[in-house]
């Protein structure tokens, strides 16, 4: 399912070659993570790594096209104000580019076309929901079919979860990832599918990347707080259909590093944060795929 | 024309707001409901087709895979009540914001000018319930009405999918606006007339001091050749008002003091600001010599010192207590998002990068009468927390420390304590970014959002003590994404070096923040008609002294305007000329060509003189506490760690996002379950690098009851304690000072006045006692002197407090230390001498009494033994470390083991102590300055021999069994718990809140 940018290429899609990786992270409007997702797409080896503000996007001054990983940043986008993301969603489906008659979201679907990377995360997540871009059935991203709503706790909540990987999941992010361990901090991120048949399909083509999990990583578990906001399945991450756009709840960019463990001072860790992999996939997916 | 959009859930999906809304019902009003369900509605104003209307229901308005919407009628559908709550006219109403925003975007080229969205929210009530019921739901729970209002509709004459009369909270001022003068007489009782009804909070004497100085002769010949009246305008009055409020001008801190001791000796006090608190820091920087790595103290929004060669750090803590008893989640989040404004503000202005909140409220379980105008604890402390959760989370800044503390006596005033840490790289351009300068010439331009009524008084009003007629428009809410865009264009506009000076706008709004920057240049010249606002109509005095939130005042480079302007312009984010800054010596307003203030700066600024007020110190007696040692000290532990001041505070702390920025080290949650008590925050600010800022705070507000003196030495040593317990060195440690105080000022109303300033003064001069054995300088503070309610005959003052929190340097992260038992074998030391201190203590209060024996800190010993420890979690020796503080010895080996999810078996005698006859006093006194430490074996010898001057003593070890097993006084087992039983203990009292 993962059809490599060379085929996107011989099509004539893709514009740019990328000799170096080059990495975007979107701010502005109440984005919040953009520094530390910035640092782990550079610990991860991309060679440029720009943190753009949207009026940048809009003034036409940054354009996407000269990018190949789009980072959605965790945050607040309008303060969650009409439910997270939408205000957000309805921006990006709307406001149009300085001087051109194109959309921001045209350009953003050339670049899922180009067959590049997005990764969204929490806030970025529930962009990506809303948007449509995520599951994106047979390739379309405009049709909103899942969603992230209200923990069923009704609160927000700073907690770290175990996380069960699909292995046989297409996402890139994921790769030889076996049990992840984030924290999520959020108070929508519960995952409700709009029907059965959405749910199945999500499993069937496997694009349930990441379930919230016991400790062990072999359950998948609906009891709170492993599962901390009652998602659906214990959803925590989908990606589209080619694996190239995923989009997770937990912060993989807030564990880089062990001092980042919440119990790091009492259990023997790897220097290196778990989240980091996610971002090292994506980097190494695109130079392997150039 | 007016619409309506209702937005609800489809069947099936789950109401997570109203089961929430349900519970809270049941708890906070024990009214039993059914089920609550909730529905948005959104009132637009502006011409739109039924077509459009359509399109914004169903794309950001709703969300097609669990809502449903309807337009211009009623979703509402089998309910017994119904009842829409909405913002009363002029609020901040920060959806509605958004969702403005939203539909103009739809909107396109045909932009719409006179669009607006306002929200509300519809509650359905299922339950038998009376309408007198249904109300004290409404107002009880659902709307604050100063700020909101409600509507109740009873299901039973309710006709389905009738629509819900729209009702606009559009604000109508019929006044045009207008400067008048205000005569000021020769009559004392006119003067104070003036002074109350227009809640200026100034004394008779200021205002004739004020009168008098418009009755110069040079000063009413400048005024004529400057084309304003002789007589002073309301404009001025306003200004000098706020400028000369206690809560700007910290009138009692700069008072000339009497002050008279127990045994009749007298001395005199000239400011306990400049002497005791400037004192302290003055002398520590002369020590320290060329090392001083103090870079601006006392004379910015935030103390700012040296993080390394490269950085600056950059902290300020505020208090926001009156407004948050009037409106606890305004309050609250005006007071976070304020406060971030203050380090934003600070030199050059800072990156926000940690939050510390500090609340104390009476219990939450108060179930008393309340005195007229209170809001119930338990509302106080959900809606402070949530205000709080919102300002800091939305801002994407990390709450790293707090704590709650609870009595009886902040039932009349919370304190909502907010800090703001932040980092600057030391020079921008080549310029050191800790300098303010403003030169003459300079365009004064004001950013962020507009200005309304809204924050009008708040100055003044928070000088004086919460009254049937507190104005209600010295509430606010803040809005955090506004600020958060305008954060985001300023951070940018600075590093191009596109402004010289940067200030927020706080309490006096432009009155200050331009005032306080023309003192820098030497005056001003500004136009208020220029000034954005919220709604027409505003007068010129409201207009500059209005608090109106996220707004900064610049000294923008006249030949970077456009440059700066056009920044702003391309980020969303409002920016406005309003005139220069000059170096006339006067602080000159206009209103489009009329001139409506014109002072000397000097005298706004040092015409007030200086206060002077007597204290007298008679120290309070209490009776001797005299209860038996109770027989089961198990059960007696249990309830001290259940007790409010005590027990886990883990549900709040969850709803505070504490690692955003990634650079989250030593987490407010540590342990082998991640829900044991840290003592301190560690964060990395540069993730590319492992050193790091230690974040702790102290707070003990009972030990005031019996003397300030060692309350304020006990606040102190436990935020340096907390800090050390993680592995902070005194080398790079500084200190703030917040002092809440009641008033403190002798009168009809405060008879006992002399004695609360004898506290102050006793504080205070702890304060410089201590921070100077210390080495630890205080860099920036803050003091609220008028906690006091009173209505009616009821006076309520809250016990004097005093907040110290600290910040520090740690040179790696990695050596941080958490307070969880790490393994079994590990041995227990105790550092630090136990002595019969329970005056003031958690187990006197339990048992009903205050007592005497207060805790002495003994800081030289204290620092030797700080020093020491250090050194060795620098060496790696040392496993954990706990501060032992409320509660004592007890609870702090009781907590490491249940945070390590490991057993203890631990002889309490062995402790270091001096006078202890029972165990009780043994597990329980508060004494300061001592550290529970586990150590492993292997580390033994290197441990000792490192704290070999300290007194310390190896009293046990940590087990594998679940067991907690303390042997006390004559070698008998005292205590034998589950650990699971003592968290149980710990963990229940707030779990659901």
């Amino acid at each position: 399912m993962t059809g490599s940018l060379k085929e996107n290429k011989e099509q004539g899609k893709l514009r740019t070659m990328p000799q170096r990786v080059k990495s975007m992270v979107i701010t502005g409007n109440g984005t919040n993570c953009e520094m530390e997702m910035a640092h782990a797409c550079r610990l991860a080896g991309s060679d440029e790594v720009d943190i753009v503000h949207i009026s940048d996007l809009i003034s036409g001054e940054k354009r996407l096209d000269d990018y190949h990983f789009l980072n959605l940043p965790g945050g607040f986008v309008d303060g969650d104000d009409l439910g997270s993301a939408k205000a957000n969603a309805n921006r990006l489906l709307h406001v149009r580019i300085r001087g051109t008659e194109e959309r921001l979201y045209d350009s953003l679907r050339r670049f899922i076309a180009d067959g590049k990377l997005i990764l969204g995360v929490c806030n970025g997540f529930q962009l990506m929901v809303k948007l449509g871009l995520l599951p994106g059935f047979d390739g379309d991203y405009a049709t909103q079919t899942v969603t992230l709503t209200y923990n069923d706790s009704g609160k927000f909540e700073d907690r770290w979860v175990y996380l069960k990987p699909d292995p046989s999941s297409p996402c890139v992010f994921t790769r030889e990832m076996e049990g992840i361990y984030l924290p999520v901090r959020h108070g929508e991120g519960k995952l409700v599918p709009r029907d059965e048949g959405i749910l199945k399909r999500l499993h069937d083509q496997r694009q349930v990347v990441l379930q919230y999990s016991d400790s062990s990583f072999r359950e998948a578990v609906m009891a709170y707080p492993q599962n901390p906001n009652g998602s659906t399945n214990a959803i925590a991450g989908l990606c589209n259909e080619t694996g190239r756009l995923f989009g997770l709840m937990p912060h993989p960019e807030a564990y880089l590093h062990a001092t980042n463990h919440p119990r790091w001072t009492r259990e023997k860790l790897p220097e290196e944060g778990q989240g980091l992999q996610i971002f090292r996939n994506a980097v190494n997916f695109l130079r392997r795929e150039l | 024309m007016i619409s309506r959009i209702e937005i609800g859930f489809l069947p099936g999906v789950r109401d997570a707001l109203g089961e929430k809304t349900r519970r809270r019902i049941f708890h906070d009003l024990h009214l039993s409901v059914e089920n609550v369900e909730t529905i948005e509605v959104y009132t637009l104003e502006g011409d739109l087709t039924d077509e459009l209307l359509e399109r914004i229901a169903a794309g950001p308005f709703s969300d097609p895979v669990i809502q449903r919407y309807a337009v211009n009628r009623s979703l509402a559908f089998d309910f017994d009540w119904l009842i829409e709550v909405g913002f009363r006219p002029g609020v901040t109403d920060n959806v509605g914001r958004t969702a403005t925003e939203a539909v103009r975007l739809l909107l396109e080229k045909a932009a719409n000018g006179g669009l607006k969205v306002y929200t509300s929210r519809q509650y359905l009530l299922k339950g038998k319930l009376t309408r007198r019921e249904v109300e004290d739901i409404a107002s009880g729970l659902l709307a604050n009405e100063l700020i909101q209002r409600f509507e109740i509709i009873d299901g039973r004459t309710w006709k389905s999918g009738e629509p819900v009369k729209p009702y606009v909270p559009r604000v109508i001022v019929a006044d045009q606006p207008r400067t008048e003068y205000v005569d000021l007489p020769d009559d004392d009782a006119a003067l104070q007339e003036i002074s109350g009804s227009r809640v200026l909070a100034l004394t008779v004497e200021e205002m004739r001091i004020i009168r008098n100085y418009f009755q110069d002769e040079a000063v009413q010949r400048r005024r004529r050749e400057a084309g304003i009246g002789e007589g002073i305008t309301d404009v001025e009055l306003e200004c000098l008002a706020q400028t000369w409020s206690e809560h700007c001008k910290h009138k009692i801190f700069n008072s000339l003091i009497t002050y008279e001791d127990e045994h009749g000796n007298s001395r005199v006090i000239d400011s306990l600001f400049k002497s005791c608190v400037k004192g302290s820091t003055n002398a520590i920087r002369e020590e320290l010599g060329p090392e001083d790595w103090c870079l601006s103290v006392f004379v910015d929004n935030a103390g700012i010192i040296k993080f390394n060669d490269e950085y600056n750090l950059v902290f300020k803590v505020e208090t926001h207590n009156s407004p948050s008893a009037l409106d606890p989640y305004g309050g609250a989040l005006t007071g976070i998002v304020g406060v971030n404004r203050d380090p934003f503000g600070a030199g050059k202005g800072a990156k926000l990068i940690f939050n510390t909140d500090v609340f104390c409220f009476a219990s939450p379980f108060y179930d008393q009468p309340l005195p007229p105008r209170i809001l119930h604890p338990r509302r106080i402390y959900e809606g402070v927390r949530e205000g709080v959760e919102h300002g800091g989370n939305k801002s994407g800044i990390p709450t790293v420390n707090g704590c709650l503390v609870f009595d009886e006596r902040f039932l009349g005033k919370p304190l909502v304590y907010c800090g703001t840490g932040g980092i600057m790289p030391a020079r921008i351009l080549g310029e050191p970014s800790h300098i303010k300068e403003v030169q003459p010439g300079d365009i004064v331009v004001m950013t962020g959002g507009r200005i309304g009524k809204d924050g009008i008084h708040g100055a003044t009003f928070s000088s004086e003590e919460l009254h049937e007629g507190s104005p209600v428009t010295a509430v606010q809410i803040g809005d955090p994404i506004t600020q958060k865009r305008m954060t985001d264009f300023l951070l940018l506009a600075r590093d191009q070096g596109l402004y010289r000076a940067i200030t927020d706008n706080g309490a006096g709004g432009l009155s200050s923040s331009v005032g306080e920057m023309a003192s820098l240049s030497g005056g001003c010249e500004i136009d208020l008609k220029k000034a954005p606002l919220k709604y027409a109509g505003l007068h010129p005095w409201e207009i500059l002294i209005s608090e109106a939130q996220e707004r900064m005042t610049l000294a923008v480079y006249p030949d970077k305007i456009d440059a700066f302007l056009n920044l702003a312009a391309k980020m969303g984010v409002e920016a406005t000329v309003l005139g220069r800054f000059t170096d006339s010596g006067m602080f000159h307003v206009c209103y489009g060509e009329q001139t409506v203030a014109f002072l000397d700066m000097e005298f706004l600024h040092e015409g007030l003189p200086q206060m002077k007020l007597n204290a007298r110190w008679t120290p309070p007696a209490f009776p001797e506490p005299d209860f038996p040692e109770p027989a089961d000290l198990g059960r007696a532990l249990k309830e001290m760690l259940g007790r409010l001041n005590i027990c886990s505070k883990e549900s709040v702390v969850r709803q505070y996002d504490h690692e955003v920025q990634g650079g989250s080290a030593v987490k407010p949650l540590v342990g082998a379950a991640d829900d044991g008590p840290g003592d301190a925050a560690v964060l990395r600010p540069i993730l590319e690098s492992f050193e790091g800022i230690v974040v702790a705070s102290g707070i003990c507000p009972r030990y005031s009851d019996i003397d300030t003196y060692a309350m304020a030495a006990c606040a102190i040593d436990e935020a340096i304690r907390n800090a050390v317990a993680v592995g902070a060195s005194l080398r790079r440690m500084a200190g703030l000072d917040n002092f809440c105080w009641c008033d403190p000022v002798e009168s009809e109303k405060t008879p006992d006045g002399r004695y609360k300033l004898a506290q102050l003064v006793r504080a205070n001069e702890a304060l410089y006692d201590y921070t100077r054995i210390y080495g630890v300088p205080c860099i920036s503070g803050k003091d609220s002197m008028k906690n006091d309610y009173m209505i009616g005959g009821t006076k309520i003052s809250i016990p004097p407090t005093l907040l110290f929190s600290v910040i520090a340097r740690m040179d790696d992260v990695r050596r941080a230390v958490t307070m969880d038992a790490k393994q079994p074998g590990d041995l227990v030391y105790v550092l630090g001498e136990t002595r019969k201190e329970l005056g003031g203590s958690e187990w006197y209060a339990l048992n009903g009494f205050v007592g005497n024996s207060v805790p002495r800190v003994d800081a030289r010993k204290a620092r030797s033994r700080y020093e020491a420890l250090c050194g060795a979690m620098e060496a790696g020796l040392v496993a954990s470390c706990h501060d032992c503080s409320d509660g004592g010895l007890g609870v702090a080996l009781a907590e490491i083991a249940f945070a390590g999810g490991l057993g203890m078996a631990v002889d309490v005698s062995l402790a270091p102590s001096a006078g202890i006859t029972r165990n009780d006093d043994l597990l329980f006194s508060e004494s300061q300055s001592r550290l529970v430490v586990t150590v492993s074996p292997a580390d033994r010898e290197a441990f000792e021999s490192m704290m070999a001057d300290s007194e310390m003593a190896c009293i046990g070890r940590v087990t594998v069994e679940q067991t907690f097993v303390v042997t006390g006084l004559q070698g008998r087992v005292i205590i034998e718990e589950e650990i699971a039983s003592l968290k149980e203990a710990w963990q229940q009292t707030l779990r659901e809140m």
